[in-house]
């Protein structure tokens, strides 16, 4: 922070123990001496969805979504005033940069392509989106087709009877680069609507600003809730099977446990039933991360029961004492019908009939904003995650590795190699040949990324620009000059910081520092949530949580969005609270205002 | 048929602006919804006519007035009025006006019943209703001077102020009406003024709240900066609070000194400003359009503080501006986006 700047990239000290962690990523992902120009661009901290940092072949899952995003913005749609968002892996973490278009010219012609591109889409909006589902399905059904079973030492009589022609060893190389390229595709998908549903809700926003300049943004938010959308289903499976627990009589059976919960349950007929709802469940709509699935580290709820067991639990705690466990959706929509037409009343006419549109297609576009992520997030990238374990499996059945996790410290095109490595070995019938090389040098990976992600990623690089006009980096990450401004003094010690009002409601409770979904348990009912972010799938603190604060985030990152369809209030985009903030604080949130004031500070405890 | 003089303002008659003036009127409005209004009765126009038809006035006046352009207002208005002073309220209208004031003093069952007595005079077009305004307003009137104090406000229309102002916007003086408001004096221990719209940004989801002790003249005068909040129109919250720095306050005596102990700390209570603004609203839902109030609280014998209103005009300021659309209303919906994405117009700069 000199001089009203940030750092820039090439002046960040490594820490010890990670010298050399360039390597582990693509050249083009890194900050180097050849771009060093590009340094003096603002870089924040992608914590949003890289919350914990980011692994060599998971640095793929980067490439997917900023090629999409930069494409559909720049080249597809030419939205006028903003190309993609340039990114660059730091010290394990992501940073991102938007690049801006200002030259009014240029965006003068660029306004005419987005009109003619962006209207075809909010035209034909609703038979677009119906086409777009069959095609992530479609895609998601091919991606399950991809296998890596270990390689025989003879292929099975088929490959000859058959006249196949084709080896296994042959499979698992295009396997691998269809495992890819549909990880790419699914990205190419996700941000085929995203930003048009942000550019319909930007309208509405915009409209409101202009009639009622003092106008909270939440409030222009809140003229959008209690939207149906596939997005909450998963958490409507947890409350059913949890209705139905009650129902059943086997509500005290159930635990976080998974195995024991399971095993008790099927000693009895009601708990068979039950099993077979939770079984029937599963399938889609556990296939659901904790988090949006961009790391590995992430368990899907299949894959650890324990996590929508916990929420289960959550629920038949909820409904034995009495209270009403629905997502308020019906309070929300008849709440949000009379704020409508509040304003509305307050229009003139023409401008009523303005409001009217621009509420009908805001209404229209915000579902997908939303619903995506079930499909691309979720869906697409737990199978992408299964196969890579499976990948992982393979290279230790096929004697290359030593654990399952090894391939992850591996970078997309290091996984080429060394499959190219292990099948051509195969193949032509000697010892695969960079084994020990790349025995060694996972070890050595593993050490550096312990150190990296063991420090908080610093939260942004570079010169601030005077002002931060990208409208969709304010709606989506909270980054505003004044954020950008906030970051530069974190040093002054303050006992209160202040964010985003995500979703109002002004509570005040104790603080539980949460870093990760596994953490999750420990939070108590009525504590307030301080986490970097909350994925909308951290279901169990939305109903455990007396209030939500977050590191990034804003008005329309999913933090908020779910905050308000769920009544919680919550304080996005603070930069630093889980920095600031300790378990065991007392604090005082308001949702509106975005502040947040601790009132009584936690002991120190002695050791620290 | 006998010319009526007064007429009470929970009369329904009295909601005629067009004989009881555009104040009388909104009060009688106000009380026909329920709203609470000090008791008072209005002195209508038809009184005010009959005394400058008391023989040889109007001939006095217009020959003054005819001397044209460049005369010393001060001068012309000194001789009307000198003339005026003179000339008797028609005793007629004296004594409806006494009459009207007994009963008001019975009904409020007060023998030592004090007024107000506030100009009610008609403005032909808005853009005059600031000079209306400024016509006299005696406070704490006795019952021996009120007939006086009505004579006063009716030679008010000649003063220096008052023929300066009607020359510029080549009004004719003698066409003005001035009908009169005799209310019950509040001695208010706040008072102020509620636009339902934030005058400043013209955003009419905001209703702004200006207060100070003691009576509203402070408020209006300036001679103070009052405490200021803003309050959401649409869930009725408060989202703005700035004290103002009271150091003067206008008692029924006057001007007063205000201790410094009550500078700073707000005049209103959040709830008294809650309850103002849910008026505010409902007033402006029933007009139609923001609307322009005057409100006091008065503390009662049992220690509560009810709030009255004392006057409800539409608001002018914004009322007369032509708001322009968000979007072109001729283009389509995806051309809205784009201008969404493109322009950034700050908050209200478009308003105009």
């Amino acid at each position: 922070m000199t001089n009203g700047r940030f750092p820039f990239f090439h002046e960040a000290e490594t820490p010890p123990g990670a010298e050399g962690w360039e390597r582990m990523f693509p050249y083009y992902l890194v900050p180097a001496a050849e771009t060093r120009q590009h340094e003096n661009d603002l870089w924040f901290a992608e914590t949003m969805h890289w919350s914990r940092g980011c692994f060599p072949l998971g640095s793929v899952m980067a490439e997917a979504a900023y090629l999409a995003a930069g494409q559909n913005s720049t080249r597809i749609f030419a939205v006028p005033t903003a190309l993609g968002l340039d990114f660059r892996i730091h010290q394990g973490y992501v940073y991102i940069s938007p690049i801006a278009v200002t030259d009014p010219e240029e965006i003068k012609t660029r306004t005419e392509y987005f009109n003619h591109r962006a209207g075809y889409y909010f035209e034909n909006w609703d038979e677009l989106y119906d086409r777009w589902k069959h095609k992530v399905q479609r895609l998601i059904d091919d991606m399950r087709t991809v296998s890596f079973e270990q390689l025989p030492s003879l292929e099975a009589p088929e490959i000859v009877t058959e006249g196949r022609g084709r080896s296994s060893g042959f499979e698992v190389l295009e396997g691998y680069r269809r495992l890819i390229d549909n990880l790419m595709l699914a990205w190419q998908y996700h941000f085929e609507f995203l930003n048009l549903g942000y550019a319909g809700y930007l309208a509405l926003f915009q409209f409101c600003r202009e009639a009622f300049p003092e106008i909270a943004e939440q409030t222009v938010a809140r003229m959008v809730a209690g939207i149906d959308s596939l997005a909450f289903r998963p958490d409507a499976e947890l409350r059913k099977l949890a209705q139905l627990a009650c129902d059943l009589g086997v509500a005290d059976v159930i635990g976080s446990d998974a195995e024991r919960t399971f095993e008790e349950l099927s000693r009895s007929a009601s708990g068979r039933r039950w099993c077979d709802a939770y079984d029937e469940a599963k399938d889609p709509w556990f296939h659901y991360f904790a988090e949006y699935g961009l790391s590995h580290e992430q368990d899907t709820w299949i894959a650890n029961p324990a996590l929508p067991l916990t929420g289960i639990v959550n629920y038949i705690n909820r409904l034995q004492s009495g209270e009403e466990i629905e997502r308020p959706v019906a309070r929300l929509r008849e709440e949000r019908d009379a704020l409508i037409a509040d304003y509305r009343s307050l229009l003139t006419n023409a401008e009523a009939e303005q409001f009217d549109q621009v509420i009908g297609l805001a209404q229209r576009v915000f579902p997908y904003i939303e619903e995506h992520n079930i499909y691309i997030e979720h869906w697409v990238h737990s199978v992408f995650w299964e196969k890579a374990r499976e990948l992982g499996d393979f290279l230790v059945a096929m004697g290359f590795t030593h654990t399952r996790d090894d391939v992850f410290y591996l970078n997309r095109f290091e996984v080429e190699q060394v499959l190219n490595d292990v099948v051509q070995s195969w193949a032509i019938g000697v010892p695969a040949r960079g084994r020990e090389r790349w025995a060694t040098e996972i070890r050595e990976r593993r050490e550096m990324l312990t150190v990296l992600h063991g420090t908080p990623p610093q939260p942004a690089f570079g010169n601030p620009p005077e002002d931060i006009t990208d409208p969709f980096a304010v709606m989506l990450y909270g980054v505003t000059t004044s954020q950008v401004n906030a970051w530069l003094g974190v040093h002054e010690d303050t006992d209160a910081l202040s964010g985003i009002g995500g979703s109002p409601g002004i509570v005040e409770g104790t603080v539980r520092l949460i870093a990760s979904e596994k953490e999750l348990q420990d939070l108590r009912p009525g504590e307030i949530l301080v986490c970097p972010i909350t994925a909308p799938s951290w279901v169990q603190a939305f109903s455990t949580a007396g209030g939500i604060v977050t590191d990034m985030g804003g008005m329309m990152s999913h933090a908020a969005i779910v905050c308000r369809e769920y009544g919680v209030p919550a304080v996005v985009g603070t930069g630093f609270g889980t920095q600031q903030l300790r378990t065991g604080d007392r604090v005082r949130m308001d949702g509106a205002t975005g502040k947040v004031v601790i009132v009584h500070a936690a002991e120190l405890e002695a050791a620290s | 048929m006998n010319t009526v003089y007064t007429c009470a303002l929970h009369d329904q008659r009295c909601r005629n602006s067009g004989e009881f003036g555009g104040k009388a009127a909104g009060l009688a409005t106000l009380e026909s919804l329920g709203l609470p209004v000090p008791a008072g009765f209005a002195v209508s126009g038809a009184a005010y006519r009959a005394f400058l038809d008391t023989p040889g006035l109007r001939d006095t006046v217009e020959r003054v007035l005819d001397c044209g352009p460049g005369t010393d207002f001060r001068d012309a208005a000194g001789r009307i009025q000198e003339v005026l002073a003179t000339t008797p309220v028609p005793a007629e209208a004296a004594r409806a006006i006494t009459r009207a004031y007994e009963q008001l003093r019975e009904q409020i069952r007060d023998p030592d019943l004090a007024v107000a007595v506030r100009s009610s005079a008609t403005a032909e077009d808005a853009t005059a209703a600031s000079f209306a305004g400024g016509f006299e307003t005696a406070l704490g009137v006795a019952a021996d001077e009120l007939v006086d104090r009505v004579h006063h406000c009716w030679s008010s229309v000649f003063s220096p102020a008052a023929l300066a102002y009607a020359h510029a916007n080549r009004l004719d003086p003698s066409t003005i009406e001035m009908p009169v408001v005799v209310q019950r004096s509040v001695p208010a221990r706040a008072a102020g003024v509620m636009f339902t719209l934030n005058p400043t940004t013209g955003d009419r989801s905001r209703i702004l709240i200006e207060a100070n002790w003691g009576l509203g003249l402070t408020v209006v005068g300036g001679e103070v900066t009052p405490d200021r909040w803003v309050v959401d129109k649409v869930d009725e919250s408060i989202t703005e609070f700035t004290p103002g720095d009271k150091r003067l306050e206008h008692r029924t005596g006057g001007l007063t000194e205000v201790a410094s102990s009550r500078w700073h700390p707000p005049c209103l209570t959040d709830d008294q400003v809650v309850e103002l603004a849910h008026l505010g609203r409902v007033l402006e839902r029933h007009h139609g359009a923001p609307q322009d109030i005057e409100f006091a609280l008065e503390p009662d014998a049992r220690g509560h503080e009810p709030l009255v209103l004392l006057q409800c005009r539409p608001e002018t300021v914004w009322a007369h501006r032509r708001r322009q659309l968000r979007f072109d209303p001729h283009g389509d919906t995806t051309s809205w986006i784009t201008s969404a994405i493109v322009d950034e117009p700050p908050a209200g700069q478009r308003i105009a």
